[in-house]
């Protein structure tokens, strides 16, 4: 049997060594509470002594989402990280990447808002993250993580996936699994492309214009509306294929449930203690767990919740995905939303009060 | 007699063969026209044009990949310095230039401009300053004149109302991590041939990774400033020039 | 005796009729066409008295579209 890396270490610096084990060429970050260990993390592993990672400190989100649109531009493996402000700020480059169809990796630890906000966790970024946040009709793939061992296995999908469909994608992460320290299984190591590979793997990137092909052009422009719509309407289909193809979730003692928690990321952890809590009082509850919040289960959602008596969506904000999961379910059965505001991480016997009073009465 | 005169062995001058034929859709007398035949000059002659990556701005600049070819990126407004960083940390035997306007570079691009500069990117910035927003219609620019009138400052550019005008290639001239700081124009003979080895000079420090330039064309923008090319040429030399005062602020490269 | 000669060749469907060229032109050699336009609407420019062309170019550099072409030879007198 191979021995795995098994380490203990923080969701954020989970995600700074698997960026290095994945092949990634280059991270560009601005610091900001509560992900900084992201880029201090890489700032100390001095990987582009090892893998010629280049790791750079911009001077803010608006430079570092632009520096993932170079590099990314150019072909490369480039990802960036922030928190809720920052992610902000980032949305003008993130919507440029979508129009001119770049494959970069963001990673967002989300805290709480609005404005400055606060330094503690949430889930207040779910519409910004899956409508797309910046101008336009666009769409990023977003992987909501549970776990720091998720913030590790995550890094290397987003970019197979943002490669796959030339899209930019997200880890919507929060400062509860950025911050908490748990036991990871490090991804193996795997080279950094070669120059042949990324030619052959991007034949459509700015990096110079080889050979006898035409020059390669990295924009979102089109000033004739004819020629846009064309351009727009291929950007739907590749989304309607990504929707087809990339929907990822989990659910869990659902079976026999007559009550169903809908949960993402760290509120998922809390909604599986509040499953256990609920079956230990006799109630049959099951617990639901969106992985990719865009494209989301919403197929999934209604098929597994036929039949049941009731669905309680309980996320860390609000109550923003509870907006898709009613879109899902169509009316087919009540669907309650409970959460907690400020930075304010909610208890799993809160979840269970909630699920009592809102939906079994 | 001219029929003898006209054979490919007499060509003293022609188009640069890495623009193409595509018709540019700048204003007639436009000076962006002339910076571009220069760029594309440059390029060819140090045999870069399979290894550079353009990066144009927002302005009237943001077509300038339909007409040189090379690989290039649009960048958002402003924030070329910052997509050209992330090119070349990732791809640093290419040539990797920006080209963007006084209101991409000195206003709304000022912070990835400056701390571009200041970084040392190995990335050389062209400047083209013609004291005006040209694509949405000639408004007030960061580098407008003071007393200098546009679609936002009717009256003259006022500093009580509007502020002064900003001169960010003295700024840049006093970073550390800037190797060539200059600021040429481009509506003589002479004064192409110099600018063209101004590029010629800051593309070199950029391959040889000396640091940053900022090469400054004081331009004109005839359909902003509601003159012919010709009269705007002149406005600018007399208007112009005295501010924005033409030559090397800052050499270190030894070039 | 030996002298420059030379002719430029414009690219009529390029030129904008900005007049840059003739500002330039240390001879007097290049004019715009009269009454005439191009394929986008602009007047042009032509040679109007090739003869004194020396070819010495700087019509074309000073062109900001890239439209004169310019050929310089020695002939004799």
């Amino acid at each position: 049997m191979v021995e795995q890396d098994v380490k203990l270490m923080k969701g954020n610096e989970a995600i700074a060594h698997a960026a290095i084990r994945c092949g990634a060429d280059g991270y560009f970050g601005y610091p900001i509470t509560p992900q900084s260990e992201i880029i201090e993390t890489l700032a100390a592993l001095k990987p582009w002594e090892t893998t010629g990672m280049v790791v750079l400190q911009a001077e803010s989100e608006v430079a570092s989402i632009n520096m993932i649109y170079g590099g990314a531009g150019a072909g490369k493996r480039v990802l960036t990280s922030s928190s809720s402000p920052g992610v902000a700020l980032m949305q003008e480059g993130i919507s440029y990447m979508a129009g001119a169809e770049l494959p970069g990796v963001f990673v967002n630890v989300q805290r709480g808002g609005p404005g400055l906000g606060t330094i503690q966790p949430s889930q207040s970024d779910y519409f910004q993250a899956t409508r797309g946040g910046g101008n336009g009709d666009y769409n990023v793939i977003v992987l909501a993580p549970n776990s720091v061992q998720e913030m590790a296995d995550f890094v290397d999908l987003a970019f197979e996936l943002a490669f796959k469909y030339r899209n930019p994608a997200m880890i919507l992460s929060d400062g509860v699994i950025g911050q908490m320290m748990e036991k990871v299984i490090l991804p193996p190591m795997k080279p950094r492309r070669t120059e042949e590979q990324i030619q052959k793997e991007c034949p459509w990137a700015s990096m110079g214009r080889s050979g006898d092909r035409k020059p390669n052009i990295i924009t979102s422009l089109e000033l004739k509306p004819e020629v846009m719509e064309v351009r727009n309407l291929h950007l739907q289909e590749k989304y309607r294929q990504i929707r087809e193809n990339e929907v990822r979730f989990e659910s869990h003692l659902c079976e026999d449930a007559d009550y169903v928690i809908v949960s993402f990321g760290s509120a998922a952890r809390i909604g599986e203690k509040a499953v256990e809590l609920a079956r230990e009082r006799g109630l049959k509850v099951g617990l639901f767990r969106p992985i990719t919040l865009w494209p989301f289960p919403s197929k999934q959602i209604a098929e597994l919740c036929k039949g049941k008596k009731g669905v309680l969506v309980s996320e860390i904000n609000a109550g923003q995905m509870v907006q898709d999961v009613r879109l899902a379910i169509n009316g087919a059965l009540p669907v309650e939303h409970f959460g907690r505001l400020g930075g304010i991480v909610p208890d799993p016997e809160e979840i269970v009060k909630a699920l009592e009073e809102k939906l079994v009465k | 007699m001219a029929n003898d005169i006209i054979s490919p062995e007499n060509l003293v001058y022609k188009k640069p063969t890495l623009m193409n034929d595509t018709t540019m859709h700048y204003c007639p007398g436009c000076s962006h026209g002339v910076v571009h035949k220069l760029v594309a000059e440059v390029i060819e002659e140090m045999g870069m044009s399979d290894k550079t990556i353009g990066v144009c701005p927002v302005g009237c600049a943001v077509f300038a990949y339909r007409y040189l070819d090379i690989d290039w990126q649009e960048a958002p407004h402003g924030r070329a310095p910052a997509v050209a960083t992330g090119v070349k940390r990732l791809w640093p035997d290419r040539l990797v230039f920006t080209y963007q306007g006084d209101g991409d570079l000195a206003c709304i691009g000022t912070a990835e401009t400056i701390h571009a500069l200041n970084r040392g990117e190995n990335i050389p910035i062209i400047f083209i300053n013609n004291a005006i927003y040209g694509m949405t219609g000639g408004q007030m620019a960061p580098t407008t004149l003071l007393g200098q009138k546009t679609a936002t400052c009717p009256y003259g550019r006022d500093p009580e109302l509007h502020g002064y005008n900003l001169n960010i290639t003295e700024l840049a001239s006093h970073l550390k991590g800037t190797c060539y700081v200059t600021r040429q124009s481009v509506d003589t003979v002479a004064s192409i041939n110099k600018a063209k080895r101004a590029i010629r000079k800051a593309f070199e420090a950029s391959m040889q990774g000396k640091g940053s330039s900022l090469i400054e064309i004081v331009a004109t923008c005839n359909s902003g400033w509601k003159l012919s090319p010709v009269k705007a040429n002149e406005w600018m030399r007399e208007n112009m020039f005295p501010e924005y005062e033409k030559g090397d602020l800052k050499d270190t490269t030894g070039l | 005796m030996s002298k420059m000669k030379g002719a430029i060749v414009v690219n009529t469907d390029r030129c904008k009729g900005c007049q840059l060229c003739i500002v330039a032109c240390p001879k007097d050699v290049i004019a715009l066409a009269q009454k005439k336009v191009n394929v986008h609407g602009y007047p042009y420019v032509e040679s109007a008295v090739p003869d004194n062309c020396i070819g010495c170019a700087a019509c074309a550099t000073v062109c900001p579209d890239g439209c004169i072409t310019v050929y310089r030879k020695k002939v004799e007198e």
